[in-house]
């Protein structure tokens, strides 16, 4: 470019950049992976299959899929109704669906306490169950979905559903053939970002879920129980599990992306 | 254009406030913008660079601003080098096509944006502002945003923005690509006022071959990275140094082995044996002007320009077979460059 | 909407909005109704407790250090990876998003294994002295490492729309490199900074994961507004819970707040919309 900062200032922003990056986020993160294999492949297995781990791991991995179900089609939902319907308070509504952005994941698990807890007004009381856990997961991961989706439902262009209808298309059809196509690769990128979220979270379940091993207790609850137990080789084990299975899905999220900007442009 | 005449202008540039560029080579990667350019232009003038999109004329107004630095060859300005100056010290003013407004202050700190850069007074500064507001004719618009203005409006504070500093020489870039057709012909006509009045060194670039030959005083035409010729706007016309000249400033046809303008186009109902045969497809009547489309035989088409008082006299119509004669053509060698014959 | 039949669009409406009802406005609206359901005293005195009044103290003061940090390091990398050249850049690009994916307490697992007694650059600070892990540099340190990529992510797509004609512009006028940040570059990228601040303050507020694990939950000492909600619940201080994270609901809030004034504000000024960019676009090559 043109614009050349004297004395090297490129060189000066990217050494900036990379110490910081490598300070907080990369050499941590690596101490992870190392701590994690330090007594070898061998006790990096054996913590890994413990009853207890795998059990945690398999209900983080199966309520966050489930709940990823939920969210693509409440999502999708609620973003249409949101780019195509109008009535009073529709502002307000778009705008609280930010909440879970917003409000700290504890505070998070309070407010589902309050609603769905022991002395539940309704009458509903989840805690210490599977279902909290999916619960306290709906509401942290509403938002990206719905967020994904919104500007691509608003872009896409009205008179190809009506040009559908004057063809004789019926709602169903022009939803599956018309807008669902259209939308899908916002679903999937949502989807997937809910999922890296499910799978890590932790302030929201705390008080819920009750924390009870092979019932309730999660992946990264679990993790959380072997630092205090002083157990830090148990520990970084399944934390590597969830930072590589985050990461991966990080990765191809940002190659799906590039995939998807091309595609749009040819 | 004379020999004589060039190197007047290389002397005239290098005396006083004109830019010379000296053999200068740009490449991006593989693709080479610039091939060996040299240009004078003289003090004061106003020249334009006339191309085809990709041609380097823009590439080539960079370097002189210093936005881009050449891999070789140099960048005189007023006699000096300013090849390894950079952008900030050459005091060049410089007028992007899409205007480069600063969105986020108003019309007067867009202009008093250089002044305050040099550290001059607030009272200085306000003073010079509304000269160059009433210049180019933004009074009443210093409180208002880009985003509130047209088009023109725009590039003429642009403008302004660029001549604050006094700078030595004037780049436009395009200036008027962006406005529309009426805009457009209203600013150039309004920049060459300008340039009687200010008078600096101006250089732009544009595509439209109209525009430079409307505007400029001298027109220096680019192709494939090198410039094809350098020359007032008659002589470029009437003198074309290569078929691309000939072909992009002002229509033109092939007619045989030869090029020819649509206007230097004799029609007759009989041959003469210096003629070809045609077949009439449509008359054309464009007011005062005719156009007549033809066919030769050999399925080239063409069209010639006449009066409405020679068709009326010649009586042409659609379908009629006629013979044509250029009353004057060009002949350019195999490689297209160096005129070889004028008939 | 013309094309959808009255009653389907009443019965998506309905169910969008006792979905969205059920799951996040009556609970919020609730937590408010519990706190003061036995009048504003209890909370108040919770909430101005010597512990609550530290707790919000150590809380704003991460806040504090970790999100002016993490502008000027996001201004300065968004600025990298929109206007640099260089081989591996598009990995670190990637690498800026890292804080989105990976969990909270495993975030404080890799810093505790770093900063902590025993990790090699914990433990060199040990022996100087300077102690992180179970100390407020600790909580600084989690803080900044969860909110790192929000200010980057909001200011590369404006970068990228602006384009660098402005500052061309600048240098043709002799503004030099630090001239044309301060007066064409900033200014123009204004807005996005700030959306970026506002989503990392909200993260940085709420932080609770990370800062759980470097914490070490010494009371009146390293323990935040967040991490205060949980052990008052845990101590069937039901009320101070309540009362702590009212303070938290109500930052919650005003950051909602702005953030939409904020994207109206600039949709309204330069036709562009800000929006999460963490969410609508999954880092976009660059």
């Amino acid at each position: 470019m043109g614009l050349r900062a004297p004395f090297g200032g490129e060189v000066l922003v990217r050494g900036t950049v990379l110490m910081w990056l490598s300070i907080i986020v990369l050499i941590p993160l690596g101490a992870v992976v190392f701590r994690s294999f330090d007594e070898g492949a061998g006790a990096f297995w054996e913590a890994i299959s413990e009853p207890e781990a795998v059990a945690a791991i398999k209900l983080t991995v199966i309520t966050s899929l489930v709940i990823v179900v939920i969210n693509a089609l409440m999502g999708t939902l609620i973003a249409w109704v949101l780019v195509r319907d109008e009535f009073p308070g529709k502002r307000i509504v778009n705008s609280i669906i930010d909440l879970p952005f917003a409000l700290p994941t504890i505070v998070a698990g309070l407010t589902l306490l309050a609603l769905y807890g022991n002395d539940s007004p309704i009458g509903v009381n989840v805690t210490y169950t599977k279902v909290a856990v999916g619960l306290a997961l709906l509401f942290v991961t509403l938002p990206f979905v719905v967020r994904a989706v919104q500007p691509v439902l608003h872009e896409l262009d009205e008179e190809m559903e009506e040009a559908a209808a004057s063809l004789g298309a019926s709602n169903f059809r022009i939803f599956r053939s018309i807008i669902l196509p259209n939308l899908t690769p916002a679903i999937i990128a949502g989807c997937a970002l809910a999922f890296a979220r499910a799978i890590g979270e932790f302030g929201s379940l705390v008080l819920i879920t009750g924390n009870i091993p092979f019932d309730t207790q999660v992946a990264s609850v679990y993790i959380f129980g072997r630092i205090e137990s002083d157990n830090t080789t148990a520990a970084a084990a399944v934390a590597v599990f969830l930072l590589v299975l985050s990461v991966v899905i990080l990765f191809a999220l940002n190659l799906f992306g590039r995939w998807r900007s091309r595609h749009e442009r040819g | 254009m004379s020999t004589s005449a060039d190197e007047f202008a290389k002397v005239a540039a290098k005396a006083s406030g004109g830019i010379n560029v000296t053999g200068v080579t740009k490449r991006f990667g593989d693709f080479v913008a610039l091939d060996d350019v040299s240009i004078d232009v003289p003090d004061g003038g106003l020249t334009a660079l006339l191309g085809p999109s990709g041609s380097g004329k823009s590439t080539l107004l960079r370097v002189i601003a210093g936005l881009e630095q050449p891999d070789e060859g140099q960048v005189l300005i007023s006699g000096e080098n300013t090849t390894d100056r950079r952008v900030q010290d050459r005091n060049v003013g410089f007028v992007f096509q899409h205007y480069a407004a600063f969105k986020h202050m108003t019309v007067f700190d867009n202009i008093a944006f250089g002044l305050k850069i040099r550290g001059q007074g607030t009272g200085k500064i306000r003073e010079r502002v509304k000269q160059l507001i009433e210049l180019v004719h933004l009074q009443g618009f210093e409180k208002r945003f880009p985003n509130q203005l047209s088009g023109g409006q725009r590039q003429r504070m642009a403008l302004a923005r660029a001549l604050a500093v006094e700078p030595k020489v004037l780049l436009l870039d395009e200036p008027f690509g962006a406005l529309d057709a009426k805009v457009r012909q209203e600013l150039r006509t309004w920049l060459r006022h300008l340039h009687d009045d200010v008078h600096v060194t101006t250089i732009f670039v544009t595509h439209d071959q109209e525009e430079a030959m409307e505007v400029a005083e001298q027109i220096i035409v680019m192709n494939d990275g090198r410039v094809e010729q350098s020359g007032g706007p008659r002589d470029l016309y009437e003198d074309p140094a290569s078929e691309f000249v000939m072909g992009f400033v002002g229509p033109a046809h092939r007619l045989g082995e030869s090029w020819v303008r649509p206007h230097d186009v004799e029609i007759r109902h009989e041959p003469n044996g210096k003629t070809i045969e045609a077949l009439i497809d449509r008359v054309v009547h464009l007011g005062f002007e005719v156009r007549v489309e033809l066919t030769l035989q050999d399925g080239e088409t063409f069209s010639v320009q006449l009066t409405r008082e020679q068709v009326d006299e010649l009586e042409l119509k659609d379908g009629q077979i006629v013979f044509v004669r250029p009353k004057s053509s060009r002949t350019f060698s195999p490689d297209g460059t160096v005129p070889a014959t004028v008939a | 909407m013309s094309v959808v039949n009255p009653f389907a669009r009443y019965g998506m409406r309905f169910a969008a909005l006792l979905y969205l009802g059920l799951l996040l406005a009556i609970p919020l609206v609730m937590i408010f109704v519990k706190t003061f359901e036995d009048g504003f005293r209890e909370p108040l005195e919770a909430v101005t407790s010597e512990e609550g009044l530290h707790a919000f103290y150590l809380t704003l003061l991460c806040v504090g250090i970790a999100v002016p940090l993490n502008t000027i390091f996001g201004v300065l990398c968004a600025l990298m990876i929109v206007r640099d050249k260089f081989p591996g850049k598009s990995i670190i690009n990637s690498l800026i998003d890292l804080p989105f994916a990976v969990s909270p307490v495993v975030i404080g697992l890799a810093l505790f294994l770093v900063y902590g007694v025993d990790g090699f650059i914990g433990g060199p600070l040990d022996d100087m002295g300077i102690q992180i892990i179970f100390s407020t540099p600790g909580l600084v340190l989690a803080t900044i490492f969860v909110s790192l990529p929000f200010v980057v992510r909001e200011v590369v797509p404006v970068l990228q729309e602006i384009g660098d004609d402005q500052e061309q512009a600048a240098s043709t006028l002799g503004a030099n490199a630090w001239q044309t940040f301060w007066r064409v570059t900033l200014p123009s990228i204004r807005w996005g900074v700030t959306y970026g601040v506002v989503l990392a303050s909200a993260r940085a507020l709420g932080e609770f994961g990370a800062v759980a694990v470097v914490s070490g939950r010494i009371s009146g000492e390293t323990e935040t507004l967040p991490l205060l909600v949980q052990n008052e619940y845990d101590n069937f201080n039901v009320a101070g819970a309540y009362a702590a994270a009212i303070v938290l609901a109500i930052l919650a809030v005003l950051i909602l707040l702005s953030m939409n004034l904020l994207r109206r504000r600039s949709s309204g000024d330069e036709d562009e919309e800000l929006g999460l960019q963490v969410v609508a676009q999954p880092a976009k090559e660059v």
